[in-house]
């Protein structure tokens, strides 16, 4: 399957190899970490991002393409939508089915609230279910909360919400046995002991995984629970604008069909937008990880309604997605590949940095290799590494790769590419938005009454960059936390007269901004039609 | 040149790069998909196909972003399939063997004739974990079910209308809660957190200037 070139270059990989086990390379200093960033990550890169004409974050810099779906208008301008028919009534209302949705829904309900939960697709087509490597927790003897927040919080470039961060790592381990007692497998060992491994930034193994199926097992699980407790999900259904009320606070969303077109009507005393990430946006033409659905649509209903966004203009570009085959590009090779000992190999041969360096880093010293010292393996697409597979097998038996990371092997065998015997070749892909919605430690955003964030659509939990397992982790906690806060604040709440006045405020900002946009968001999906595939 | 290749999509042919997937080569084509597509690398099960090769009796299953397009390739999507789910409390049942029986009594019913096996895009051994549910081993169930992603294309080939897929949850649940040993870690943490035990050194953590946070954290051990 990989080509004559691939093959000699292999021949080198193979050449180092036993040298390199049991070898660790250095780990770069914070200073050369810094300059790395600064000349090789996308972020960096000032032709990626435009200026955010109006609204909150004016001023401030978005990647080029959620800005201009911050600079597009409502789709229901000028749209026969009668607020008066109300086709749905519920006390919580979440937007987006995937892990943080799921788990609100089901807080919301165990407390008691009448909750519904819309999604564009189908519950669990959501990052969620891609996520491979594990979730982090300091449930060991040897760690503790403050050395997980002191992990992603250097890792984050000193720059995640204290509030934020302090919830993420207090309630890790709630979380964790939250899931375990809804069923979800955690690998463990024969007498109960979670088994644990390192992630690119973490200074104790603490990344609890089930199998490389550890999103997908934790959220069939979650869509389980909320089918076992027949919670309303109202699926192929997107939420197209929030729906204020004359007093200022969120009273719902217009909802549409996704297939024949339809508008609805959905009033809620609290909404919780779990809509997740923006990959599909494909920011500076990156391939990327990320399901169909990830556009950024709760991000830019939120901000239309006027609440903030925070590191809306940091992005993680996973150090290793697929760059061969063709068919697979893009998708992500999970970070527990390098947790089991697999290194990053130049086309020399040379094991070039260490492998579990945070993902920024790994990703831009991928990118220096391929572009600035030309050491990378020419692809159909561009340029790949190597990621040492076979090196797994040699450290921990034979076997470990199927055990242990079944999904990867799967996916490369379609291909005739048996990463036991042969490497495989990796290059950086578009995988999670650091940034989103601003919002207090509670879940609610600080802008807009009973309006709620969880999940990736957050902005401010991890910083600027965000380490391997931390992402599980967020939509678990946070997504609880929102629903369990929703449920207890719509008891309060007393709905007024519900209106689109913002979206028509917003249109006439973007005009006298001298953006008469013919656009129009959320985009709700990619256009891939008639041309070749990202 | 491109390599082309021909396929049929519902019967309808077009002319496609031959290094396209199912999926792309329907975007190719001009679909805008909505239904059929969910993550587009192999773990949602939104896009179970259905093809065969011209010329060809054998029907075939995959998934369309797992799958490169073949010439003469026959293909029809199955977006959805009617599955049957019963509902449960986790808290109420337990690992025993009427759980299943009671909750999906027609997994007795399997003829034997293992298509569910055979059109399982995972080479997953459904059959197998079906009998293993049969016999109350939900731990093995669980096991053997563990990689499926629930596009329910076994049970679409299921001439005794088991919803495969549904089974492996519950035997997985079932495994993951009652089976499986418990974490004394784990319950010893949660507790010494909800104790407070944790609440000083974490607000003092969160309190510390961030020069001083930089220092710790590049000066940090790290487990080997």
């Amino acid at each position: 399957m990989f080509t004559a070139e691939m093959l000699e270059s292999i021949k080198k990989v193979e050449a180092t190899r036993a040298a390199r086990i049991g070898v660790e390379p250095r780990r770069m200093t914070a200073e050369e970490k810094d300059e790395l960033l600064r000349k090789f990550h996308p972020d960096y890169r000032a032709e990626g991002f435009q200026e955010i004409k109006v609204g909150p974050n004016k001023g401030e810099k978005a990647p080029y393409e959620l800005g201009t779906l911050l600079h597009s208008n409502s789709r229901l301008l000028g749209a026969p939508i009668n607020l008066e028919k109300v086709d749905y009534d519920v006390d919580v209302l979440v937007i987006g089915g995937g892990g943080a949705g799921s788990s609100a829904a089901i807080e919301a309900h165990e407390a008691g609230a009448n909750v519904m939960l819309v999604t564009k697709l189908r519950i669990g087509d959501a990052n969620t279910m891609m996520a491979e490597g594990g979730i982090q927790a300091a449930d060991k003897e040897n760690d503790s909360p403050q050395q997980h927040y002191l992990d992603a919080f250097g890792g984050g470039h000193f720059a995640a919400r204290p509030e934020l961060l302090r919830r993420l790592v207090m309630e890790a381990p709630d979380a964790i046995r939250w899931l375990n007692d809804l069923g979800v497998m955690f690998d463990k060992d024969p007498d109960g002991r979670m088994v644990t491994t390192h992630g690119g930034g973490t200074s104790r193994k603490r990344m609890h995984a089930c199998k490389d199926y550890s999103g997908a097992e934790i959220m069939r699980v979650l869509r389980d629970e909320v089918w076992n407790r027949q919670i309303p999900v109202v699926d192929f259904t997107a939420a197209v604008e929030l729906i204020m009320d004359d007093q200022g606070q969120v009273a719902g969303a217009v909802l549409q069909n996704m297939e024949t077109g339809v508008y609805l009507v959905a009033r809620a005393k609290t909404v919780i937008i779990a809509t997740g990430g923006a990959g599909r946006l494909h920011y500076q033409d990156f391939p990327t990880s990320n399901h169909y659905g990830a556009t950024a649509d709760g991000l830019v209903m939120g901000y239309r309604a006027g609440a903030p966004l925070l590191y809306q203009d940091t992005i993680q570009y996973h150090p290793t997605g697929v760059a061969y085959p063709a068919q697979i590009f893009g998708a992500l090779v999970t970070e527990k590949v390098r947790s089991l000992g697999a290194m990053l190999i130049n086309a020399e041969g040379e094991a070039f940095m260490h492998p579990l360096e945070t993902r920024d880093v790994s990703a831009a010293s991928i990118i220096r290799e391929c572009r600035e010292r030309g050491k990378g393996v020419p692809t159909p697409t561009g340029f790949g590494i190597w990621l040492d597979t076979p090196m797994i097998e040699m450290i921990h038996g034979e076997g470990t790769i199927e055990k242990r990371i079944p999904a990867m092997l799967r996916m490369y065998l379609n291909y005739d590419i048996d990463m036991r015997k042969q490497p495989i070749l990796i290059y950086p892909t578009l995988h999670y938005q650091n940034g989103g919605l601003e919002i207090g430690g509670e879940g609610f955003t600080k802008a807009i009454p009973n309006l709620l964030v969880a999940g990736e659509a957050v902005g401010g939990i991890h910083g600027r960059n965000r380490l391997m397992g931390n992402s599980l982790l967020d939509i678990i906690v946070f997504g609880r936390n929102a629903g369990k806060a929703a449920a207890g604040k719509c008891k309060e709440v007393t709905l007024g007269r519900m209106n689109l006045d913002h979206s028509q405020t917003y249109a006439e900002e973007l005009k006298a901004a001298g953006l008469d946009t013919q656009e129009v968001s959320p985009l709700l999906l990619p256009k891939y039609t008639f041309g070749m595939p990202k | 040149m491109q390599n082309m290749v021909n396929v049929y999509f519902y019967g309808k042919q077009y002319s496609v790069p031959a290094e396209l997937t199912i999926m792309t080569a329907m975007e190719y084509a001009g679909y805008k998909l909505v239904r059929g597509c969910g993550c587009r690398h192999g773990f949602c099960g939104a896009c179970a196909t259905i093809y065969r090769i011209k010329g060809s009796n054998e029907l075939k299953t995959c998934l369309a972003c797992q799958t490169q397009v073949q010439e003469g390739m026959y293909i029809s999507t199955l977006p959805f399939f009617p599955a049957d789910k019963r509902t449960y409390d986790m808290e109420e049942i337990s690992a025993e063997q009427r759980v299943m029986m009671e909750l999906y009594p027609e997994i007795y019913s399997c003829i034997g004739c293992n298509a569910c096996t055979k059109g399982c895009p995972q080479s997953l051994e459904v059959m197998q974990y079906i009998a293993y549910a049969q016999r109350g081993d939900f731990a093995k169930c669980a096991e053997e079910s563990f990689d499926c992603i629930n596009c329910g294309i076994c049970t679409s080939r299921c001439p005794a209308g088991i919803s495969h897929p549904m089974v492996g949850v519950l035997a997985r649940r079932l495994n993951g809660k009652y089976i499986a040993p418990k974490t004394e870690h784990l319950a010893e943490r949660v507790e010494a957190i909800n104790s407070g035990a944790f609440d000083e050194i974490i607000e003092k953590v969160m309190q510390k200037p961030i020069e001083e946070m930089k220092e710790l954290y590049n000066t940090r051990d790290i487990e080997k």
